[in-house]
């Protein structure tokens, strides 16, 4: 019986050592010669294969540097320094990547602003709670809080604290994962700055969105006639800001009744709580 | 003999068709159909391997195998010989063939696991053919996939252009497309018989 076992291993081995002996030989003899810089640049990338570049992953993008003359300020999460390193390696210019782009969460519905009107047991997934009448909150358009966008994040910098989601701007790269996943479209890419946005996502009439959330934008306009640059717009219940004509006054920010309107930085879905919270 | 022959060939075309009787390469099968161009480079590489493996793995099971009585340990030796070739044929399509292993690209690395290459060298061990038999059992179940892949690929291109209700879009509606075609297929049943009298 033992010696059955050992002819049955014994075969087995010697069919995958002269397998693995054809192979050695095989890449010995027939090995390509490929660009040395490939592997130089990709190792410049930061290797999270997410896509935001336009290419299937930063090996993708690393060849496409090398052999197509891609343009080397694709990189989205590895920024200035990443374009910086790539082009030591080619011996080209960089190219300006524009400022840091971070991933905001555009709700600061926390469960104590909003009601529910149902429980949820089911998957604990966004996209499924999302079909069950736009979640158990009250708010039809706000964060569903159950964490899509933390599940897909690939640098652990957004996660769902108190029913919304929270993005942490030290490890966000502004990949956009998030923004595509997110089944209401409420998380935004927008560059760092002092630009306020507005942290509502809620196109209901005013008295609606009021009584379901306490800090959603009820479209009173008031925005839109105090700022000096006419640079926001109101469109179907919710205030828009247009980040080019933004002069950063924060003019608004004050003006807002129920403080819809924030930095990114004091916003509640974003770090620390809001700085006009009394 | 060549009766017998031309009527596994075409049996395994048509009446036993690997994707849509077997239900084997299904992941393929709805993964790379969208495109006609990568729905053909996919077959072509699963027929080239299909062949290979079962001229490697036949004279392996006949010869090594059988002799030891170690028939039990089939499934072991022949997923390790099929991993082998599969990193062989890459590395000598890149030396010798590079605009092929351009257009094969990942999907040759991803025939690797292919249920559909395993099971036609164990389906061909266990219905006995001889080593003639067992390569055109190969190479028709090779062009039955890249029929069935080309037909699908057609017919997912005007699934594009249709607007089934929300709840069926993507891959629901696409089973459903599949499950068509496969039951088209059994209208082939008994054609062979019939045609070749075997």
């Amino acid at each position: 019986m033992f010696s059955s076992i050992m002819i049955a291993a014994a075969v087995v081995v010697s069919i995958g050592i002269v397998g693995a002996l054809i192979l050695v030989i095989a890449s010995k003899f027939l090995a390509v010669e490929e660009d040395p810089r490939i592997g130089q640049v990709q190792e410049c990338l930061p290797g999270a294969n997410c896509g935001a570049c336009g290419y299937a992953g930063c090996a993708d993008y690393a060849k496409a540097i090398v052999q197509d003359d891609a343009p080397l300020n694709k990189c989205i999460p590895g920024g200035q320094s990443t374009a910086d390193a790539a082009a030591a390696v080619m011996g080209k210019e960089a190219g300006a990547t524009g400022p840091a782009r971070k991933a905001v969460v555009a709700c600061q519905g926390s469960a104590d602003r909003r009601g529910f009107k149902y429980a949820y047991e089911g998957i604990h997934s966004c996209a499924a709670v999302n079909m069950l009448y736009s979640g158990p909150t009250d708010c039809r358009y706000g964060c569903l809080g159950y964490g899509d966008c933390t599940r897909v994040c690939k640098f652990d910098a957004i996660r769902v604290e108190d029913g919304v989601a929270k993005v942490d701007p030290d490890k966000c790269t502004g990949c956009g994962m998030c923004a595509d996943t997110c089944p209401d479209k409420i998380i935004h890419i927008v560059p760092e700055g002092e630009a306020p946005m507005v942290f509502c996502a809620n196109h209901d009439r005013g008295a609606v969105t009021r009584k379901n959330c306490s800090i959603g934008c009820i479209g009173c306009g008031k925005c839109v006639r105090t700022c000096p640059v006419n640079a926001i717009t109101m469109d179907n219940n919710l205030a828009y800001i247009d980040m080019e004509k933004c002069i950063g006054c924060h003019a608004c920010v004050a003006a807002c009744p129920v403080n819809a309107i924030n930095l990114p930085r004091h916003s509640v879905g974003y770090q620390a709580p809001a700085k006009k919270e009394d | 003999m060549a009766v017998k022959l031309a009527a596994i060939f075409f049996s395994m075309i048509f009446v036993d068709n690997y994707v849509l009787s077997k239900f084997l390469g299904i992941c393929p099968f709805l993964g790379v159909s969208k495109k006609l161009n990568s729905a053909v480079g996919m077959s072509v590489a699963v027929t080239v391997v299909m062949v290979i493996a079962t001229a490697a793995t036949w004279p392996i099971y006949h010869y090594i195998l059988v002799p030891n009585e170690l028939e039990y340990m089939q499934t072991i030796v022949f997923i390790l010989i099929i991993a082998v070739l599969v990193q062989l044929l890459e590395t000598v399509l890149k030396k010798f063939l590079p605009p092929l292993y351009a257009a094969l690209g990942v999907y040759l690395p991803l025939i690797t696991t292919n249920c559909a290459i395993l099971g036609v060298t164990i389906l061909n061990i266990d219905n006995g053919y001889n080593f003639a038999e067992a390569l055109v059992c190969s190479a028709g179940a090779g062009i039955g996939f890249l029929l069935a892949m080309v037909l699908f690929s057609g017919v997912r291109s005007r699934i594009e252009e249709a607007k089934p209700p929300k709840c069926f879009e993507g891959l629901p509606i696409t089973l459903v497309a599949a499950s068509l075609v496969s039951l088209s297929f059994m209208g082939f049943g008994g054609i062979i018989e019939a045609i070749f009298g075997v």
